[in-house]
């Protein structure tokens, strides 16, 4: 299982916000009934319990409102151009996050989109690159860093942001930093192209909500336990070595000890004593 | 050529009286060798060829059904118990699912959950059919060694101007069956997802504890749309 390991801090600023969340965590030591693996890599569930509240209040209150009326107001097509003119932009950070994670190739096919979408695709507002069956990827410096052996770290929910790790929150620093919107354009411009993406991103997820609003029995940590999940599955390009094999193990196990002991299965005694019933027969 | 016919042209012969012994037994023969060949064919369905096979029927029984689509509760009970169930070891799913707290439930008690998880399930994927549009799967390729009976098989779902949803299946072969026992969609395992969802129930009331809040959870989306907001 992913256990979670401490990275080795290397910069400042990380080890600084480190620091600051262990206070955090100690501060709020009321740790909430949690379920055996959330607690370990959830040190700071308190703090980010409080986090995630105000980010769904800001939510209800504001973003979501904003992105409904996007999704009304603007037309799909629309919509769709805006999308793939940020999309453009972001292949430009993907290729190179593909060449730091040391594939070359994919890098170049990445590059070889945002050419053909630049030029064919009139500055990117029409995907031909992919209706060409080039494949759109998406890559970031957190994802970057987890090729590289940097363990996601303890989950930490970012104001506004959302979800975000020891490993990822300071690695969106650097997707920012590098960011060609932030790079190329004046003040304002860019404020307004953040706000729109902003919108843009918030749009996309409607559908995918009402799906977390029904699946989860405790919404906090249905989404925490899959942006962990979601994050590995990107670092290994959604080919993950398999994390739980042996804990079906115990469930093969159970299998046999019941059939063993009995038609019945569970029957009173057939489940008690797991350990010593592999010898009992009817 | 499907069991069902050959056994059929064995009970009734077409046009029996007409026929010399011999063209009987002619049909005999055909239709036992039809029975003997499609059978052991059908059962040795490769799991990804399994998978490929229900993802074309269901999405087209969605697409050619607007209530189903709709949301008609009646027609995906139809669709889940007549087409997807059956290749779905669900007792598996809800076991791992609820893990440690499965071993002291009592026989009643795993029913009861397998039926509370399923209809969770259901009512919770059952907003998304109105989703489904033109969109086609493929499968990626298929990697297992023929000994293999724990097998991942992967997919994708492709739709116009998106980028592919990844749609994994976690099977393993009991019998000659291969049978669905998690599925991953988008990188999110579900039984993974579950299993801290359903620990925090266990650790805070146990089994009942586990039975009660997913009632509790039915109940508000039976009501209303699941989220009190």
């Amino acid at each position: 299982m992913t256990t979670t390991r401490m990275p080795s801090y290397r910069c400042a600023a990380v080890r600084r916000l480190a620091v600051l969340a262990v206070a955090a965590a100690t501060a709020g030591c009321a740790t909430t009934g949690n379920g055996e693996r959330g607690s370990s890599r959830d040190p700071l569930e308190p703090l980010n319990r409080a986090v995630y509240e105000f980010n769904d209040a800001f939510d209800r209150a504001v973003a979501k409102p904003t992105a409904q009326a996007y999704e009304k107001v603007v037309p799909d097509f629309v919509r769709d151009m805006v999308g793939n003119a940020f999309g453009n932009v972001g292949d430009v950070w993907t290729a190179v996050n593909q060449l730091l994670q040391g594939k070359p190739g994919h890098a170049a096919s990445d590059l070889w989109r945002v050419a053909i979408n630049t030029t064919f695709g009139f500055g990117g507002l029409f995907d031909v690159a992919s209706e060409a069956g080039i494949a759109k990827h998406r890559e970031d410096f957190g994802q970057t860093l987890g090729r590289w052996g940097v363990p996601a770290g303890p989950y930490l929910v970012l104001p506004f942001l959302g979800p975000s790790s020891l490993r990822d929150a300071p690695a969106r620093g650097v997707d920012l930093w590098a960011d060609p919107l932030r790079v190329e354009l004046s003040h304002g411009e860019r404020n307004n192209a953040f706000l729109l993406r902003a919108i843009d991103d918030r749009q996309r997820l409607l559908d995918a909500e009402s799906v977390v609003d029904q699946a989860a029995l405790d919404r906090y940590s249905f989404i925490r336990d899959s942006w962990f999940q979601l994050r590995r599955n990107q670092v290994y390009d959604g080919n993950p070595p398999p994390t739980y094999e042996d804990d079906t193990d115990w469930l093969d196990e159970l299998e046999r000890e019941e059939s063993d002991g009995g038609e019945d299965p569970a029957t009173p005694g057939a489940g008690l004593a797991p350990e010593t019933a592999n010898e009992v027969k009817p | 050529m499907n069991p069902c016919s050959a056994r059929s042209a064995l009970t009734h012969p077409v046009g029996a009286a007409p026929l010399g012994r011999l063209a009987r037994t002619a049909f005999a023969l055909l239709a036992a060798w039809a029975l003997l060949f499609a059978a052991p064919a059908r059962a040795a369905e490769a799991p990804n060829e399994m998978i490929e096979r229900l993802s074309h029927e269901v999405l087209e029984r969605i697409n050619s059904d607007p209530a189903l689509k709709a949301g008609d509760p009646r027609k995906i009970d139809e669709l889940v118990d007549g087409i997807v169930m059956p290749h779905v070891d669900f007792r598996r799913m809800t076991a791992l699912a609820v893990g440690r707290g499965w071993r002291d439930a009592t026989p009643e008690q795993r029913q009861q959950l397998m039926d509370l998880f399923r209809t969770l399930l259901i009512r919770t994927y059952s907003g998304a059919l109105s989703q489904v549009g033109d969109q086609k799967v493929r499968m990626k390729p298929f990697r297992a060694a023929p000994g293999d009976t724990d097998v991942i098989v992967r997919s994708e779902v492709l739709q116009p101007g998106r980028e592919p949803a990844q749609l994994d299946y976690r099977m393993r072969k009991t019998g000659d069956d291969w049978k669905i026992y998690d599925v991953n969609v988008l990188g999110i395992w579900l039984v993974e997802t579950y299993r801290t969802q359903f620990a925090q129930e266990t650790a805070a009331g146990g089994v009942e504890g586990l039975i009660r809040s997913l009632q509790e959870k039915n109940r508000q989306l039976a009501a209303g749309d699941g989220k009190v907001s």
